[in-house]
């Protein structure tokens, strides 16, 4: 029972990660209809923003050791706001030319600006594994008869007020209100006087802003950082958006947090050899039976 | 079904003409006549080809650092029967393709006598048919997978390998210290770890042990609470985690995360630098084999630890002892060879014998891997690498 | 005269394209000068890399569904077809030592048919999905074949599959790439090929005119994934080591910018963008060397150039004309004795 619930516990730390990110992926796709390959590498960036802020923060901290939850704070937002601008150069430079044109164009477009992040990390990075910095103090906490750190619960916290506020923005808001006119459809919209450009691109900048967030919460949990780290994460969290039904916001959530959970007790088996190929396996079946997601509708093709 | 027919007909006539295309690879000539004008006169030329980027980078860095150590020491010294050693470096980026093509470059357009490397098995593997059918002697500093010098008579090995490595580590536990019950956790994707999972495994059970808890994970991962988690209600008294240093850091972490106080038992794959600043406070306490230690009070190895750190501001590790040993016996081998061609050269390095070199006595053996190595296992502790204990192999 | 049926003219073709062969292959080793080894083995790998980049441009280009698993295909091929040779066909090459050649084709081409078998397995649930779906699963596919050979004890696992016998050379690689090639353009002006096109340019109209696009999807993966197979079975028998890491997304991204900078459609863009890219490696090694830098740029410059050629120029070199077309300065990809054929 306790491994049960360790099990649990540990999924849904890492699934809370997963749903951080799949949350720019299903956006993004409910708006543009666009797989954006790239975004696993943005959460690579914010990883590396934080790590090098981190540094920085040490260097220049009387202490030696800022292990103090303001700086931390301070470099999540860092991290956020140069995501944010990296997804808005992203889209301007290399999605907004191709909204024309067939999808594969794009679709070839993401995978470029993916490997470019990826392989241009590395050879500005360096290949070899960075260590995060310690941000904060780490305890152990026991609950019950679960071991867990103070990590995991920070994870879980962050992430929850994250999606808290960005179903506030969608639901609650005017803006939000216009995404999801634009998410119905884009030239109606326009000409109901939406500021379509201005949507979407605002879209990528949450959207990454969000993936940063994952990544300084990874980096916190998972010291050891490099430039390839996006590509797992980025392709389990589609896969997490996919199972949620794509363009559907809380369905990333859910998508997320049962990719987490079923890698944690796919891994605590005697299958854990498998482990990469389980994400796989349901994206199969789940594009097999139901293709449209566990929320989402299924849309008749127009013609 | 038209396609079909003109297949066919295209496969029978071109059945009919399967005697006749030549079946060697050519160059093989080429570089006879080429390697012996390099044999004769002017600098000579080593080959070298390792991981100087990629995800094991420190491997390759470390095996490049001690090659270079040595050969400019022989320089110093006079070189090799006055004639200087001249290194070619050939990065592979830890992928086992590059490596083949990085050694067949190195062997047909540089025409070098003998080929230094690798570190990663599966490299040497891809590498080692190469240098065999092209009559290069090649060493191995510190592929431990027994395969590699079965490819051929012109394979050699400067470490131990994982068959005596996995073996010996149990029996230290088990009979040393009187382990009772271990857990496994090997890296799937990574064939030493599973092999020395599984060497290990039968060992300690023929010792008395008993194996309580098995898992794997995979290279890369970060995540490795689940597996860890399965492994924590059993309470073994050690796990064995034969990978690679990369992860073993944070598998130690999420270990005492988790409540797993057991120490933490592993192979060479451990030895880097950087183990200690990955795995920190929660490697306390764990120990691994190695192959040499850098605090043995030996003249040779303390000649050599001084040198290296005054020129690469940093202890050298395993990998780079064992390279510094690879380059002196080459170059040891080419002394005492009279000519520098193939088979005259594969023939001196595989009479080595007796040579004093900083991981210990190195002897050839006629499977051209070294009898009776020395095993190092080294302990953190208090953050630093101690020696707990030395096996020595025994001469079969 | 009377024209030959197209079957003949197709043998005949091919004899004298043999013959050419014959004769560059006894030439190369003829040839000696220092670094000819390592010029043969590009030239292979050029080979090699002709046969991925055009069996993939029948899928990607000819039927426009977007494959990115191809190195699972090709891993299929290979590891199926070295398996064979090592526990089957060695032995029996001890006793009949000119059996090599045939052995090696069979080897080969049983490759290429556990590969088809993969690609039909591939393609059939893939045929609901739309072009980014597609893509995503068929890298999943992809990455599923490379987790499973990894389990496979029999033929090395993570260890890798060693020993294999070096049994190809400059000719088989050339003549099945040059077999690839005839095929594909065989297939694109036949029935066949008209229905993959009109998959591609408009998959609900030609299903409303009567094409089973099912049908025609699933063929165009297990034609683009059997002669994947072949050129696996080809690369296994010329590396003599197979490891589940050489097959990698990576790899299969390499041929999808082969296929994509060639031209998508484009027999002749493949060919050539697949021996661009095969010399590229290499040429920056030595631009490497002059600089002193250990940092490989190629990645970075295959990016740069996808992201690039997207915004720029999409249709890649060729588009979907092939070289003479372009020689030609014709815009349309329709061969001129078949448009005036249509038009009279």
């Amino acid at each position: 029972m306790q491994e049960l619930l360790q099990n649990l516990l540990n999924g849904i730390a890492v699934g809370a990660i997963y749903a951080l990110i799949a949350l720019g992926y299903t956006m993004v796709y409910g708006i543009l209809k666009l797989i954006n390959f790239a975004h696993g590498d943005v959460f690579m960036l914010g990883a590396f923003v934080g790590y090098y802020a981190g540094r920085w923060a040490a260097a220049h901290a009387n202490s030696g050791h800022p292990a103090n939850y303001f700086i931390a704070g301070g470099i999540m937002l860092l991290s956020m706001a140069v995501c944010g601008v990296f997804g808005y150069l992203n889209e301007r430079i290399a999605y907004r030319p191709l909204r024309n044109s067939p999808r594969i164009a794009s679709l070839i477009t993401a995978i470029g600006v993916s490997f470019l992040l990826e392989y241009g990390g590395q050879f500005v990075f360096g290949p070899d594994p960075k260590f995060f910095p310690t941000l904060t103090p780490k305890h152990i906490v026991h609950l019950g008869g679960i071991v867990t750190t103070n990590y995991q619960i920070i994870v879980l916290v962050v992430a929850v007020i994250f999606m808290g506020l960005l179903q506030y923005i969608i639901y609650g808001t005017k803006f939000g209100r216009a995404m999801r006119a634009v998410s119905y459809n884009f030239e109606i919209a326009s000409l109901m006087g939406i500021p379509v450009d201005r949507v979407i691109s605002t879209t990528f900048v949450i959207g990454s802003a969000l993936a940063a967030v994952a990544g300084i919460l990874f980096g916190l949990s998972y010291p050891k950082i490099e430039p390839l780290m996006g590509i797992m994460p980025g392709l389990k969290a589609f896969i997490a958006a996919v199972l949620g039904g794509i363009g559907n916001v809380p369905g990333a959530v859910v998508g997320g947090l049962t990719i987490g959970i079923v890698e944690a007790f796919v891994g605590g088996s005697q299958f854990s050899n498998f482990r990469d190929a389980i994400a796989f396996v349901i994206l199969i079946a789940i594009l097999l039976f139901r293709p449209s997601g566990l929320f989402g509708k299924y849309e008749a093709e127009k013609v | 079904m038209r396609k079909l027919g003109s297949l066919a007909v295209v496969v029978l006539l071109s059945l009919s003409l399967t005697g006749c295309p030549p079946k060697s690879e050519s160059g093989t000539a080429t570089n006879a006549t080429a390697n012996a004008d390099n044999a004769a006169g002017g600098d000579i030329l080593i080959g070298e080809y390792g991981s100087l980027t990629g995800n094991q980078a420190t491997f390759g860095q470390s095996t490049h650092q001690g090659i270079i150590i040595a050969a400019d020491e022989i320089n110093a010294a006079g070189g090799v029967n006055g004639r200087k050693i001249k290194i070619l470096t050939e990065d592979d980026q830890s992928k086992p393709e590059e490596a083949a093509t990085a050694v067949s470059k190195l062997i047909s357009q540089n025409s070098v006598v003998a080929i230094l490397g690798e570190v990663a098995s599966s490299a040497s593997l891809a590498a080692a048919p190469i240098c065999q059918s092209n009559k290069v002697p090649m060493i191995t500093p510190s592929s431990t997978n027994p395969e590699v010098t079965k490819k051929g008579d012109y394979i050699f090995r400067m470490c131990f390998t994982d068959d005596y490595q996995g073996p010996a580590m149990a029996d230290y536990t088990a009979k040393q210290l009187g382990t009772k019950t271990a857990a496994i956790l090997t890296d799937v994707k990574n064939d030493y770890s599973v092999f020395l999972g599984r060497d290990f495994e039968r060992r300690f059970t023929e010792d008395g042990g008993k194996i309580v808890a098995k898992a794997s994970y995979s290279n890369g991962d970060s995540d490795f609470r689940a597996q860890l988690t399965s492994i924590k209600p059993s309470n073994p008294q050690i796990l064995w985690v034969p990978g690679y240093y990369t992860d073993v850091g944070q598998i130690a972490q999420q270990a005492r995360d988790l409540g797993i106080t057991a120490p933490l038992v592993g192979g060479d794959g451990w030895v880097s630098p950087k183990l200690v600043e990955i795995g920190g406070k929660a490697l306390e306490g764990c120990f691994y084999a190695n192959h040499y230690s850098y605090d043995d009070p030996s003249p040779v190895v303390h000649n050599f630890v001084e040198k290296y750190k005054q020129r690469f501001g940093a202890k050298p590790d395993g990998m780079a002892a064992l390279a510094y040993d690879a380059m002196y016996v080459l170059a040891d081998s080419m002394k005492r060879a009279k000519k520098l061609d193939g088979p005259t050269l594969r023939d001196a390095i595989a009479a080595t014998k007796g040579y004093q070199g900083v991981t210990g006595t190195i002897n050839l053996g006629p499977d051209r891997n070294p009898i009776g190595k020395k095993l190092v296992i080294e302990e953190v502790k208090n953050g630093q690498l101690v020696v707990k204990g030395t096996i020595q192999q025994q001469q079969h | 005269m009377k024209r030959l049926p197209w079957y003949l003219r197709d043998a005949i073709y091919l004899a004298l394209f043999v013959a050419i062969l014959l004769a560059a292959s006894w030439a190369l080793n003829a040839l000696r000068f220092p670094g000819i080894a390592y010029y043969n083995r590009i030239i292979v790998m050029i080979g090699i890399n002709i046969t991925l980049a055009v069996s993939l441009n029948i899928i990607n280009g000819h039927a426009g569904q977007f494959s990115l698993g191809h190195a699972g295909f090709m891993a299929v091929g290979a590891y199926f077809s070295a398996f064979l040779t090592y526990f089957y066909f060695s032995p029996l090459v001890e006793k009949y030592p000119s059996a090599q050649g045939a052995l090696l084709v069979v080897a080969v081409l049983a490759g290429g048919a556990l590969a088809a078998v993969a690609g039909y397995l591939v393609g059939l649930p893939s045929l609901r999905l739309r072009g980014d779906y597609l893509a995503i699963v068929t890298l999943g596919f992809g990455e599923i074949i490379r987790v499973l050979i990894l389990n496979i004890e029999k033929i090395g696992g993570a260890r890798g599959f060693s020993g294999i016998p070096h049994w190809s050379n400059f000719f088989w690689v050339y003549f099945f790439a040059g077999i690839t090639v005839l095929v594909s353009f065989r297939l694109v002006r036949s029935s066949v090929g008209r229905a993959f096109l009109a998959v591609r340019e408009d998959q609900i109209a030609a299903e409303a005119m009567g094409i089973n696009t099912t049908k025609y999807k699933v063929k165009a993966f297990v034609i683009g994934s059997f002669w994947a197979g072949v050129a696996g079975g080809l690369f296994a028998h010329y590396m003599m080591y197979l490891n589940p890491t050489m097959f990698m997304f990576l790899k299969s991204f390499d041929l999808v910018v082969m296929v994509v900078l060639g031209g998508l459609g484009s027999i002749s863009g493949s060919i050539i963008a697949a021996v661009i890219l095969t010399i590229l490696p290499e040429g920056l090694r030595m631009a490497r060397e002059v600089l002193h830098t250990d940092k490989d740029p190629r990645m970075i410059i295959y990016s740069i150039t996808l992201i690039v050629l997207m915004l720029t120029r999409p249709q890649g070199i060729f588009g979907r004309r092939e070289l003479w077309q372009v020689l030609a300065k014709r815009k349309d990809a329709v061969p001129k004795k078949e448009r005036d054929d249509a038009a009279a």
